[in-house]
């Protein structure tokens, strides 16, 4: 430790996403036809939010402190033994994660400029999207597992809203529920961990817990085992990994830009991020961790075969996400934390990229339908096809995102992939590591499909649509340069000693601080028996990693050539004239039936016992006695009022029985 | 003797007189002449409070002063109503007027 590291203008970080969502919100209803506000409100607040980011960033570099710097803003809750301060926490790890959220952020922001310019909604969608660069900046600066949870909730909320922005089609907002509910699952998850961690702890601030939690906890042991497994059901649900994914394809119905940040580069990596900030207690839970492993890696063989056979551009990439989150739980649940960290990176770079070029394809066929007045399905690739020379940008960078994300050297995705399957192949996981890399290929294979189907072959679009298709503005396809720039040099930042090139250690030595502890008791002794000696030097199947990284690159390059090669000969028709695929491209093409078995299984076993709850204990239990307490009082009334004549003299009659009766009883 | 023996008979025919104004209250429509009997009832009570007054000193003969005043506030209130129910409906059947009810 050389000097001190203070957190430069925290306050700043997190108020200028706040104040921009709170201005953009009251835009929505003051100033609704101005677009002026948001366009400069809007952006501003998170690359103002990414300078100072990038402040705390070379301040850190230059202290390159050991511990967490906290800053305790106010307490929160204080009960008995309970004491829960709105903290931040600063460190290696979190200053990198505010990083990539404001600066990924803070371009996804400069490109809805131009895809949202025409929306009706574009201060409400600013706003929005502010207030979910806030939430996930509290997810990340988050120093104790309550504040964690309040951002982790917030994105939710955020990305309910986004998922349901054009909330008048039904089938939108329904996506949007349906990501609101299948994420409570994961939430409660988490929620059991904290009380858990709170029974055991008595503090729920995580320098306290993991400082405490090598002696505390038994290593391997129930506890360890029940809070971690708890924690990891919410990244489940978070970041869309098996059983819990299904939400993530439909919520797809959201504004692209919004899939490209939230769907794709920041809210769906929380989960990685709290495995990877929990790194001491999953260490503590081997049990867990092969559990998370094994999601992980079910998961990216499960959706990138879903991805080889879907149509709409936005789903492949959906489900490539998936798996990609799939990849990172492997490379955490292993223990390798900093190269699951990595891949949170080059995809936050290479996805979104991804995702903004999609969108920008969509934002050329809506328009170009627009004038035309066709009614098509602009997200179906059926329907593009040969679109590289009426936009050549976009073609080009997406190519750069296609090579990253398939793993070819020496784009961004090719470091951190070779890292995570190097890691699990030398860690002695064969079968993750065989899995790992078919998946890459599968990778390498669908994304290849994705591009051939959009931008080569013949266009598909219609002749008079074809005329009108053109290039994005500038203020979208500078973003997606930024981006491509990113996910080709991204990888740059840890570049294997066994590689002939210079040797480059930023990250590992930058997280260093934060995951030694973990990595200290993973090798110590009671839980890694395997690891404890080291680790192996040859992959499964022999082989250094020299061999390995080369030939994992090779094979992915030559995916790439032999799918382009037999795809650009193949002739797809327009959506409208498709059949159905069969057989068992209809399997994947209808994803594995998950959905349909979900409804199945989940949806209308409990639809049918809420319904009997509605018509047996709301109808006939509830209503019915309220019901029946109503006529009673009418039957007793009604009896009632028969006595009301109107006739005095009845009155009066009654009135004298009355008295006589008093009368008589006073005398006996 | 002949004092408490007049005080009997002054008790019956009070008895008596309230008998024949409840009866006449209860069973006629006439709304003047339930009003009469209901003086009927107040004159009977009065002739008990006399008769009583010759045993328990001079109170009853106060209260029956002060019977005689109410009444006679009583039977102005009472008669304008009659009127006024007579002006609404041109009749004081008593029958008629049963609006008083749910």
């Amino acid at each position: 430790m050389s000097e001190a590291y203070h957190p430069i203008l925290p306050g700043l970080i997190l108020g200028l996403p706040l104040l921009g969502a709170a201005l953009n919100g009251i835009g929505a209803f003051a100033w609704r036809e101005n677009k002026t506000v948001p366009t400069i409100v809007g952006p501003l607040a998170v690359l103002g939010a990414f300078v100072v980011c990038l402040l705390n960033f070379a301040a850190m570099r230059a202290a390159a402190p050991h511990d967490p710097s906290l800053v305790p803003l106010w307490t929160w809750m204080s009960s008995g033994d309970l004491e829960i301060g709105v903290t931040l926490l600063f460190d290696q790890l979190s200053v990198l994660m505010t990083l990539i959220v404001t600066g990924v952020g803070g371009i996804i922001h400069v490109y809805s400029v131009g895809y949202m310019r025409e929306d009706p909604g574009y201060s409400r969608y600013f706003s929005y999207l502010n207030l979910f660069i806030f939430f996930m900046l509290i997810l990340v600066l988050g120093a104790n597992y309550p504040v964690m949870f309040v951002g982790w909730e917030g994105v939710g909320l955020c990305s309910y809203l986004l998922i349901g922005f054009w909330y008048e089609n039904r089938e939108f907002s329904d996506a949007g529920k349906k990501a609101f509910i299948v994420n409570r699952i994961g939430d409660l998850g988490f929620l059991i961990a904290m009380f858990l961690m709170f029974g055991v702890f008595g503090t729920l601030d995580m320098p306290s817990i993991f400082e405490a939690a090598p002696t505390t906890l038994l290593a391997g042991g129930g506890i360890a085992t029940a809070v971690t497994l708890f924690l990891f059901l919410g990244c489940v649900g978070k970041s869309a990994q098996i059983p819990l994914f299904v939400w993530l394809p439909d919520a797809m119905a959201g504004p692209t830009p919004v899939s490209a940040l939230i769907h794709a580069a920041t809210m769906v990596t929380a989960g990685v991020y709290l495995v990877a900030r929990s790194g001491v207690l999953f260490a503590l839970a081997p049990f867990t961790q092969a559990i998370v492993a094994s999601v992980g890696v079910g998961t990216a063989l499960f959706a990138a075969s879903i991805a080889v056979q879907q149509y709409d551009i936005k789903k492949v990439l959906a489900y490539s996400t998936i798996s990609q989150l799939g990849y990172m739980f492997v490379a955490v649940g292993v223990g390798a934390y900093t190269a699951g960290i990595f891949h949170l990176m080059t995809h936050a770079f290479f996805k979104a990229l991804l995702f903004l070029g999609a969108g920008a394809v969509i934002h050329a066929m809506h328009h170009a339908w627009h004038e035309t007045g066709d009614h098509g399905d602009p997200n179906d690739m059926r329907n593009y096809g040969g679109l590289r020379p009426l936009m050549p940008i976009t073609a080009a960078t997406m190519w750069i995102g296609t090579l990253a994300i398939s793993g070819v050297f020496p784009f961004a995705g090719f470091f951190s992939k070779d890292e995570i399957i190097w890691e699990a192949g030398v860690r002695g996981y064969a079968v993750l590591w065989a899995t790992a890399l078919i998946v890459a290929l599968l990778t390498a294979g669908y994304m290849t499909r994705l591009m051939v189907m959009t931008f080569h072959g013949a266009n598909r679009s219609g002749e008079s649509a074809r005329g009108h298709l053109h290039e994005v503005p500038a203020v979208m396809w500078i973003p997606l340069a930024i981006l491509a720039v990113l996910s080709t040099v991204g990888g740059w930042v840890q570049i294997p000693e066994v590689l002939p090139l210079p040797d480059v250690d930023l990250l590992h030595s930058w997280l260093e601080p934060v995951f030694a502890p973990a990595i200290e008791v993973a090798s110590g002794g009671a839980v890694g028996g395997a690891h404890g000696e080291g680790l192996a030097h040859e992959a499964p199947l022999g082989g250094g990693e020299t061999s390995w990284a080369v030939g994992g690159t090779g094979l992915a390059l030559l995916t790439v050539i032999v799918v382009f090669w037999r795809l650009s000969r193949r002739r797809y028709l327009p959506a409208a004239e498709s059949a159905e695929p069969s057989g068992a491209a209809s399997l994947l093409y209808h994803k594995w039936y998950v959905d349909e078995l979900y409804d199945r299984l989940v949806v209308r076993p409990l639809l049918a016992v809420w319904r009997g709850c509605w018509r047996i204990v709301d109808d006939r239990l509830i209503d019915g006695t309220v019901n029946g307490l109503g006529g009673v009082a009418r039957v007793v009334g009604w009896t009632g009022s028969q006595l009301q004549t109107g006739r005095v003299s009845t009155y009066l009659l009654i009135f004298m029985i009355g008295a006589l009766i008093i009368l008589g009883s006073l005398a006996f | 003797m002949s004092q408490g023996y007049l005080v009997d008979l002054a008790l019956v025919l009070s008895a008596f007189l309230f008998a024949i104004g409840v009866a006449g209250v209860l069973l006629r429509r006439n709304a003047i002449i339930v009003f009469m009997c209901v003086e009927l009832m107040l004159n009977a009570v009065n002739l008990s409070f006399v008769a009583f007054s010759r045993m328990h000193g001079i109170d009853g003969q106060i209260v029956v002063l002060f019977v005689i005043s109410v009444a006679a506030a009583e039977a102005a209130v009472g008669l304008a109503l009659i009127l006024a129910i007579f002006r609404h409906y041109e009749s004081v059947d008593l029958e008629l007027f049963r609006r008083l009810r749910w």
